[in-house]
């Protein structure tokens, strides 16, 4: 619960996410809690769906040198 | 003349260029081209990038090439101990008197001796471990950046591009390679290797795909160097070699096999679309959990405020208690009055002033007698009492004392001359001289005249003992009377013999 939600990734996001819909559904936390949780929730699903909407190709080809990547150049019609 | 010219003297004789160069012609002439049957020997590929390499067999062997050029078109990667059928063609070297194949082309022997070496290769790095089931590592659930090892022209990329936008479009890095010939197992190695070794926007999983093709084409992805690379990669690594039927050892070294390039994209990636809508459904699960647990806590409250009871009937009770004995209160006061009242009344007519006179009096008795400077007095008073009674008896009794001793020395003086009369022994009488004596002595000491010897004298004026001044001067005859005489001192008066009278000792 520490962790910035902007820094998490979808899938930490989303585990978190399913986490604080069971400790919901199990009903048994205090009001103010659930009310922090729904908080939490919320933001997490947010981030999740940001996360999802955000998602866009690009597709690159490594330029190498003597094994190592030494760049990138767009891949065009692929 | 000549005596030693040689003997048939019309052969040519040859330059060592000129020879080498002969047999150079003969020898390509003779095999200009030729296919031959063996068995891979040891590889060395120089950076100049030609491959030599040997032909042998159980008896023979023989130097081969494949320039440069040809070695890029290679279908099979010459390896040692690989049975081939190469096609090329001789020729020599004269600078080392060799002779040697440049080879254009290389076939595996037929497919079993290929299928028993790759069984043979496949089991020697499963027992290194390379192929464990723990060196596996899971996929991530939405890589960020894959990359792709394969040729960035053909299907295969196109397929994985493909699929990959269908379900979740992602930032995909293509590392190209050639999938097939001599280049072909370096560059893979060399690629997976530099994916792992980014250290920017490195990728968070591997895919290596290739088309399908005959085991020769597919022969890269079966080498040493390949598979090693893809063991140790850090990075997940899917393998999409060939057909699903095709089997290639990189496929046991990854951590997933996909049976086609597509396939790979489907491991690698969730479908978005059903992302959101698992989000969404978390998302509407969270607005419901909520608004039950609020519709819940509702309800809750609304029956514990049915159950709680009015809050007059929390008084009633006690109301009714207070007015009870409220009630009792006055008469039950008046009624404790008269009940002590009556225990009072007789010991209250026992009580009397008298009675507290009486006991005070005597207190003050008894503290009277107790007074201790009273008691002191009394009995100063009678010590004093008593001091004087003593005082009194004291003065007879020495008057006695005295007289008692010289009646005692008279009669003592009588019986001495007695016993001297009768006494004849001289001891006897010697005896009774010295207790005469003391006895004397002790009238003496009791008398004054042992005070006499020691300076004292008694005055007596007209034969009485004078003690004071006024005495003397009235007297008309003094004598002083000292241890061994007496002394007149010159009579004013006719002096009288005084006799010896007891006195003052003082």
């Amino acid at each position: 619960m520490t962790e910035t939600i902007a820094d998490m990734t979808f899938e930490a996001a989303m585990t978190e996410l399913e986490r604080v819909v069971a400790a919901l559904e199990k009903g048994d936390v205090p009001l103010e809690e659930s009310i922090k949780l729904y908080e939490r929730g919320a933001a997490l699903k947010s981030h999740c769906a940001a996360k999802l909407k955000a998602a866009e190709e690009k597709v690159e080809l490594i330029r190498a040198e003597a094994g190592r990547a030494i760049g990138t150049t767009p891949a065009e019609g692929l | 003349m000549d005596l030693f010219e040689t003997e048939g003297d019309n052969a040519h004789d040859f330059t060592v260029s000129e020879l080498s160069g002969a047999v150079k012609r003969v020898i390509e002439g003779e095999f200009g081209q030729v296919r031959v049957r063996g068995e891979i020997g040891r590889v060395s590929r120089p950076a100049s990038g030609h491959l030599y390499y040997d032909l042998k067999d159980d008896r023979s062997v023989i130097a081969a090439i494949t320039w440069k050029g040809q070695a890029s078109k290679l279908t099979v990667r010459p390896e040692e101990g690989m049975e081939v059928i190469a096609t090329g063609r001789m020729t020599t070297f004269p600078g080392q008197s060799k002779y040697q194949l440049i080879i254009d082309d290389i076939r595996p022997a037929g497919a079993g001796a290929l299928m028993a070496m790759l069984e043979k290769r496949r089991k020697a790095l499963a027992e290194e471990g390379l192929f464990d089931e723990s060196r596996k590592r899971p996929l991530p659930w939405l890589p960020e950046v894959i990359g792709v090892v394969t040729s960035p022209s053909g299907a295969v990329i196109r397929d994985i591009l493909h699929r990959l936008r269908d379900r979740f479009p992602r930032h995909v890095l293509i590392w190209p390679v050639a999938v097939q010939g001599e280049r072909c197992a370096p560059e893979v190695a060399a690629a997976i290797r530099g994916f792992n070794a980014m250290t920017e926007g490195r990728p968070d999983l591997l895919i290596v795909a290739r088309g399908g093709g005959s085991l020769e084409d597919l022969w890269g992805f079966n080498e040493e160097i390949v598979v090693r690379a893809a063991s140790e990669s850090r990075i997940p690594l899917i393998s999409a070699v060939g057909h699903e039927t095709d089997t290639t050892l990189i496929d046991y070294a990854s951590d997933r096999r996909a049976p086609t390039p597509t396939a790979a994209a489907e491991m690698a990636v969730p479908v978005r679309h059903e992302l959101l809508a698992a989000v969404d459904q978390r998302g509407a699960a969270l607005s419901r959990c909520i608004s039950t647990g609020f519709v819940n806590r509702t309800q809750r409250l609304r029956d514990l405020a049915r159950a709680l009871p009015r809050p007059e009937t929390l008084t009633q009770t006690a109301a009714q208690r207070h007015d009870l004995w409220a009630g009792r209160l006055d008469g039950a006061l008046g009624l404790g009055i008269t009940r002590r009242r009556a225990r009072l009344d007789p010991l209250a007519a026992h009580l009397r002033p008298r009675l507290l006179a009486d006991l005070v009096a005597r207190g003050r008795d008894r503290l009277g007698a107790l007074r201790p400077e009273d008691s002191l007095t009394r009995r100063t008073e009678r010590a004093q009492e008593r001091l004087a009674a003593a005082g009194a008896r004291l003065d007879p009794a020495f008057a006695r004392a005295v007289a008692e001793a010289a009646r005692d020395a008279a009669r003592a003086r009588a019986t001495l001359d007695a016993l001297a009369a009768r006494l004849e022994p001289a001891l006897r009488l010697r005896a009774l001289a010295d207790r005469l004596e003391s006895t004397d002595r002790l009238r003496q000491t009791l008398g004054y005249r042992e005070t006499l010897a020691r300076g004292y004298a008694v005055i007596r004026g007209d034969g009485e003992v004078v003690t004071s001044k006024a005495e003397a001067a009235k007297a008309a005859v003094l004598e002083a009377e000292f241890h061994d005489g007496r002394l007149v001192l010159g009579a004013k008066k006719k002096a009288k013999a005084a006799p010896p009278a007891q006195g003052s000792l003082f």
